[in-house]
């Protein structure tokens, strides 16, 4: 098929158009190999242009801890951001836009599972490569990753349901106490619970369960909450939970073996990358098929109108209770990939300052929407990391953009559109398709 | 007994009678219309016999079954579906989406399903989906299928209400004030709309209307509410003619007419 369409006498528009026009028709394939490229020319050309450039090393977070910290080397990082980052990924996928189309069109004519894999395993791939370079892109990948699984649990609750819940921090934290007591207890050596249980080389193979044990103990906590407030309907669920929160917080402060204030240390190292990647894409995958089943969309419905819903068949208790405690598993998971990724907790972790950070991105991103989410969780994680030269600037300048964002789109960013895997990895064939 | 029988039904609001010693016995097939002047306790009545309050005393059994005091989305899986009167209907949800909705009591594929997108689940929601199309034909909004139910005209929203309670595949169905607002072009298509769906599916269709003018033609057999009370009751005819409801609707000096 052709695709190429670029000698009609349409193109000879302005070069802004015509750039547009053809980045519409570059497949998510072909942006995955390109930033697969830029990390690739970044390993082996990083370093020594770095050098060349003046720079101290190459910069860790696309440049913008330079930028803040040392502004006279501002224009050698913009060099090097768009010398290794910005051409070679416009470039790139530019040049592989026909191949990348084809192979997209081929790979969706088998199961879509199989087309969804091979683009998650370039992605995984660039992000891999990525994060190698530093010790602290991986940490802040895993982090940002986590914070996904915890903004989409979140808006589960908030957006699709449309109550206000404030008890996610202490689902997080029943999540990650809960395997951190399992992993120490039964696989390592520690100063709190003694000797390992069961043999430490099982420890790795039973992570996956003791994340869903540490879901199910999250769930529990929130059926607490469930059972009283969901009789009545309004603010009643945004008190009981904030008072949730800190009862949690106080419980685990004050029980001395789970190490009262000070809280638990070392923790195996279970949550390595291809971990904490495999579980967010799992959350996602598993909430983006909840909220699109007409089940799941029994929450909206109950949301916009609860009388209509129960009229229509809708058993709207049980709807709110699967979905409040739906949204705490993953928020216990969460915790407890938290938990293993610091490879320390205290209680300290889970308080007001988190439920602000999370329902931020809940807001910011957008409800009732799981693009929303991620582009929330993603980027006020990545900006807090990136503000963090300005110390106490940042927690002014964070705060103002999500005013604004709240004064330009009430429901933040994304809301309300359907995350549709098959139209994410379908080939772009139609020139005049939105990006 | 009939298929929606109601015996000795009172309900008080606190110290307010709001509907007393009401009885109804709704064949099944038969279209049955319930007027009234303004805060006659229609809604009442309906609010009652869908569970949506439950009544202090009296009895209700539909096809046999007792649904007194059942929660509302089990009288409605039970095969009692209705419209409202000021149009409920989901603000973010699609004319497509509201019609699936009503189908969640006959889902089966469970939270696995929801969760995991088994095959089973998609196979279930095709199905729904091509009976609601077919729903939506039948009411003649089908090519709106995928728009957001705010975007509608008035009228187009209330034939999503009505594509909504079918898809419950009621035995019973209750329009309250199903033309409300409408223009006279409106109306005459939602009456044959009506009529299209009684003959299809062979409901029991009960009616609050304002419009004599619908009620007269539609509606075997008529009741007459005032107070909450029932003061009439039989055919067209004899309801048109009856002292007691012109009174009730024109007063006794025929000072304001509420029709």
């Amino acid at each position: 098929m052709n695709t190429d369409s670029g000698e009609t006498p349409a193109a000879s528009g302005s070069l802004k158009k015509r750039l547009r026009r053809d980045l519409a028709r570059v497949p998510l394939l072909a942006w995955l190999w390109g930033a697969m490229a830029a990390v690739v020319l970044e390993r082996f050309c990083g370093p020594q242009l770095a050098d060349l450039l003046g720079l101290p090393k190459v910069p860790v977070l696309f440049g913008f801890l330079i930028i803040l910290k040392q502004p006279l080397l501002i224009p050698s990082t913009v060099v090097f951001i768009t010398l290794i980052y910005g051409l070679p990924i416009l470039l790139v996928s530019r040049l592989l836009a026909r191949p990348a189309n084809r192979l997209a069109a081929f790979l969706l004519q088998g199961p879509l599972a199989v087309s969804v894999l091979i683009h998650l395993a370039f992605f995984y791939g660039t992000l891999h490569l990525w994060s190698d370079m530093s010790a602290y892109r991986v940490l802040t990948l895993k982090l940002t990753l986590i914070a996904v699984m915890l903004t989409l649990s979140l808006n589960v609750i908030n957006g699709y349901m449309g109550e206000f819940s404030c008890s996610h921090p202490a689902f997080m934290a029943l999540g990650a106490y809960a395997a951190s007591v399992m992993t120490l207890a039964f696989f390592a050596k520690d100063k709190q619970f003694g000797e390992a249980l069961l043999p430490t080389a099982l420890g790795p193979f039973m992570f996956p369960l003791v994340l869903v044990v540490a879901g199910a103990v999250a769930a529990i906590g929130a059926l607490v909450i469930a059972i009283p407030s969901f009789r009545t309907r309004g603010d009643y669920l945004a008190i009981i939970s904030l008072a949730f929160l800190f009862i949690v917080k106080s419980l685990i402060e004050n029980l001395e073996w789970l190490g009262g204030p000070r809280g638990l240390s070392s923790q195996p190292n279970y949550a390595s990358l291809p971990t904490v990647f495999a579980w967010a894409t799992a959350c996602i995958w598993i909430i983006n098929n909840f909220v699109r089943s007409t089940l799941g969309k029994a929450l909206n419905a109950v949301r916009d109108d609860e009388i209509a819903a129960d009229a229509m068949t809708v058993d709207t208790r049980r709807t709110k209770m699967v979905a409040f405690l739906f949204g705490a598993f993953w928020a216990g998971v969460a915790g407890g990939l938290f938990a293993h990724v610091l490879r320390y907790v205290n209680p300290g972790s889970f308080g007001l300052q988190n439920l602000a950070e999370v329902l931020a991105m809940v807001y910011f991103g957008g409800l009732n929407s799981v693009y929303g989410s991620i582009v929330g969780a993603v980027s006020l994680s990545l900006l807090g990391e990136a503000l963090r030269p300005l110390e106490l600037f940042k927690w002014i300048i964070i705060p103002l953009m999500l005013i604004l964002v709240m004064i330009f789109r009430p429901t933040g960013l994304i809301a309300f559109r359907e995350f549709d895997v098959r139209k994410l990895v379908q080939p772009k064939l139609n020139p005049d398709h939105e990006v | 007994m009939a298929l929606l029988q109601v015996d000795h039904m009172t309900h008080f609001f606190g110290g307010l009678r709001a509907v007393h010693d009401y009885n109804l016995s709704l064949e099944a097939g038969q279209i049955r219309g319930l007027i009234g002047p303004n805060g006659a306790g229609k809604t009442t009545v309906f609010n009652l016999l869908t569970g949506i309050h439950t009544p202090t005393e009296g009895h209700i059994h539909l096809d046999g079954q007792e649904i007194t005091g059942k929660p509302p989305h089990r009288i409605a899986s039970l095969g009692l579906a209705r419209t409202f009167q000021n149009l409920c209907l989901w603000r973010h949800m699609t004319v497509l989406e509201h019609v699936k909705m009503a189908r969640y009591s006959r889902i089966s594929y469970g939270l696995i399903g929801a969760f995991f997108g088994t095959p089973k689940r998609h196979r279930e929601e095709a199905a729904i989906e091509a009976k609601a199309h077919t729903l939506l034909q039948l009411v003649g909004i089908d090519h709106l299928a995928d728009q957001v139910v705010v975007n509608l005209p008035y009228g187009a929203q209330r034939r999503v209400e009505l594509a909504r309670a079918l898809a419950i595949e009621p035995k019973v169905l209750f329009l309250d004030e199903p033309t409300a607002g409408m223009n006279p072009e409106e109306l005459v298509q939602m009456m044959e709309i009506i009529r299209r769906v009684h003959a299809e599916f062979d409901l029991a269709i009960y009616l609050i209307e304002h419009r004599l003018k619908m009620v007269m033609e539609l509606c075997e057999v008529i009741q007459t509410l005032v107070f909450g009370e029932v003061v009439a009751e039989g055919p067209p005819e004899e309801i048109q003619t009856n002292p007691v409801v012109i009174e009730a609707y024109l007063g006794k000096e025929g000072v304001e007419s509420s029709c």
